[in-house]
């Protein structure tokens, strides 16, 4: 990959006087791709703006005991005395106040505002670490499949396909549902092991994905000039394989894990919400949304995880875009 | 033409033999690799009968868990293509092809029920999939001809919100405004069949409908925006606008059909999943499909409805892969030679 040559905005002005100055006060640096890119991104006030919201997002889910202990209360205490006992709805409608940031859960009056902020870690570590998986097994597949070519594309093309074709939410639902059942006989445990099965099937049935593109670049890669001076000089596959062609995957690879990242957001929720996610009484956004299911009188209960999941969502997509834009000099909106 | 479909034929058999292996597994090989026992799963068909730990070990053995996979893959691959005859103890039940298995918990095989729940997944999946081509295309289409508009931007706004909503969400706050505090909608559970009574059918669908065109409308709206500024920028609408034709004319016959053919792998695609089961849809507005079903059989832990609802939806993908790739040909004669 050439460095594009980008002379729109500051640079514009800044090379003329840069000329007429010689190599005077200051020298004429070269930039990195990845300046470039970062410097294209600063001035991307939408991506900025998603990454703003993604950074907060994750700070909150780290310090969400910090969060929850200064703006309120555990997330599983139940505060009775918030509930009317005859409608076993929260006191006022909602719970709404300063105490309860975003009211309380009917019947047992959980404080909603703590369980949107626990549920954040849930959500932002599967899709986490679901994506990570999906990454490097993608990267690796489609990078040996296209630098190999042969047989060994065509075996691990099939594959793709057939991953492709996979009714993607039944596996996975019944997956989880299988090994969660049998529970008993496994080693590990509840929320660990919930969250390491929605690791492993969140990320095991998403690789395909990044593993096309990735295939893809690798095939017009593999051409290039600098890969054949690489070989004339006497490289051999590894080499080539990590030096050569994989610094040069890093934009895609980037893109795609960070736009891969919302939609595993939404599959984490959609799990959860049908029941086969984490289970209760540990706090997840698509686990409140089931719950809340049976509460439409106090639609307040949906409202706030369901805005969660799509500010999340649309952070991630937000800055994804931009990183594109950003990287790619090719792409123009 | 003719090696061409047989080719694709073939495929897809192949794509069949293998899902139905990897549902297989799901369900026996890795539950096994886990730990789990024959007798294990002699309990779960059971259910919760409460019977001894004797009859459960002899179930086991009756059912065949103790055979070596191979055979037990063979036996449940036969019930499809052939038919077979399952003991419930009682009496012998004779399950005619294709048998997708016997429920032990609820007593009932398998296909039967599914071929009762498909009506009402299929009404859902066109219904929504018009709504959806209709609106995405169309909106894509303005977007792209008018790029940088207020309405580009504005369309492109609402579409990215629309791909950042999950379904259950949107489903659920509609459900809420539009049918319980507004009441111009039919509210959740609510299906009739198109066979009874076709307005009163559309009626109820029609809150599922939009809820669930409006999340593809929005992927496919960026998708032919996207696509259509890409082939609008090709020489060959060029050499169409020189040669003088008019720009409707170029814009539907040469730059919108260029633009579609990747819009119709992925409508295949979709509607094919959701063919199986539009699971989250029909949970939140409790439709009796294919999906409710799904979810049902999970939670009941009814492991041959589950096998015979996740076959169901690879078929239906399958075929609509197999479609898509025949219209392709037709469409795109180029195509054919690979």
């Amino acid at each position: 990959m050439t460095a594009p040559l980008d002379v729109s905005g500051d640079e514009q002005h800044a090379a003329p006087e840069a000329v007429s100055q010689g190599a005077g006060a200051k020298a004429i640096q070269g930039r990195s791709l990845g300046q470039i890119a970062w410097t294209r991104l600063k001035r991307d006030k939408v991506a900025m703006g998603g990454a703003g919201v993604v950074v907060f997002l994750i700070l909150a889910a780290v310090f969400a005991p910090v969060v929850v202990g200064w703006f309120g209360h555990p997330p599983n205490e139940f505060h009775q005395e918030m509930i009317d006992t005859l409608t076993m709805q929260p006191k006022g409608g909602t719970g709404i106040s300063a105490d309860f940031l975003f009211g309380v859960e009917p019947v047992n009056g959980r404080d909603l505002f703590s369980r949107v902020v626990y549920g954040a870690r849930i959500s932002l570590l599967v899709a986490f670490l679901a994506t990570l998986l999906s990454v490097v097994i993608g990267s690796i597949m489609g990078v040996v499949a296209g630098y190999f070519g042969g047989w060994v594309d065509a075996l691990i093309s099939r594959l793709m396909d057939v991953f492709l074709a996979f009714p993607l939410l039944v596996f996975a639902l019944s997956l989880v549902g299988v090994l969660g059942q049998f529970e008993t006989q496994l080693a590990i445990k509840g929320d660990t092991l919930r969250i390491l099965l929605l690791v492993f099937i969140i990320g095991f049935f998403n690789w395909p994905y990044i593993g096309r593109i990735i295939r893809g670049q690798t095939l017009s890669l593999r051409e290039r000039e600098f890969v054949d001076a690489a070989r004339s000089i006497g490289a051999r596959g590894p080499y080539i394989l990590f030096r050569e062609i994989l610094p040069n995957l890093i934009a895609p690879i980037l893109i795609y894990a960070t736009l891969l990242i919302p939609s595993n957001v939404l599959f984490e929720a959609a799990l959860s919400f049908l029941g086969v996610g984490i289970q209760p009484p540990t706090a997840t956004w698509g686990g409140m949304l089931a719950a809340a299911v049976k509460y439409y009188t106090v639609p307040h209960f949906m409202f706030f995880p369901g805005m969660a999941i799509f500010i999340t969502v649309l952070a991630f997509n937000l800055f994804g875009d931009g990183l594109r834009d950003a990287l790619d000099p090719r792409s123009s909106r | 033409m003719v090696t061409y479909i047989i080719r694709r034929l073939i495929a897809a058999v192949l794509m069949l033999v293998v899902v139905s292996i990897v549902t297989f597994s799901i369900f026996f090989v890795v539950p096994r690799l886990a730990g789990v026992t024959a007798t294990d799963f002699a309990n779960r068909y059971v259910g919760s009968k409460g019977a001894t730990a004797e009859t459960v070990v002899a179930l086991a053995d009756k059912l065949g868990f103790n055979d070596p996979l191979t055979v037990q893959y063979g036996r449940w691959v036969k019930g499809i293509v052939a038919g077979s005859d399952f003991d419930t103890g009682a009496s012998i039940e004779h399950c005619p092809a294709p048998c997708f298995g016997y429920s032990f918990i609820t007593k009932t095989p398998v296909w039967p029920e599914l071929l009762d729940r498909l009506p009402v997944t299929v009404s859902l999946a066109i219904g929504a999939s018009v709504i959806w081509l209709v609106a995405g295309v169309s909106t894509g289409v303005l977007s792209a001809l008018r790029r940088g508009s207020f309405f580009d931007r504005a369309a492109m706004g609402v579409a990215l919100a629309g791909v950042s909503l999950p379904i259950f969400f949107t489903g659920m706050m509609s459900l809420v405004f539009f049918s319980y505090k507004l009441g111009i909608t039919a509210p959740g559970r609510s299906y009739t069949s198109f066979v009874d009574d076709p307005v009163r059918w559309a009626y109820n669908l029609i809150l599922p409908w939009i809820t669930l065109a409006f999340l593809y409308a929005a992927v496919y709206a960026r998708l032919t925006r996207a696509g259509m500024l890409e082939t609008m920028g090709e020489d060959y609408i060029r050499t169409a606008r020189a040669k003088g034709l008019r720009e409707p004319t170029v814009i539907v016959k040469h730059g919108l059909r260029g633009a579609l053919t990747p819009i119709i792998t992925i409508f295949g695609m979709d509607v094919g999943l959701l063919l199986g089961g539009a699971i989250l849809t029909e949970t939140t507005f409790s439709l009796p499909g294919l999906g409710k079903y799904a979810v049902q059989a999970i939670s009941a832990n009814d492991l041959p409805k589950i096998m015979g609802v996740t076959m169901l939806v690879a078929f239906f993908v399958v075929m609509a892969n197999l479609l898509v790739d025949l219209l392709y040909a037709v469409v795109d004669p180029r195509v054919r030679l690979r």
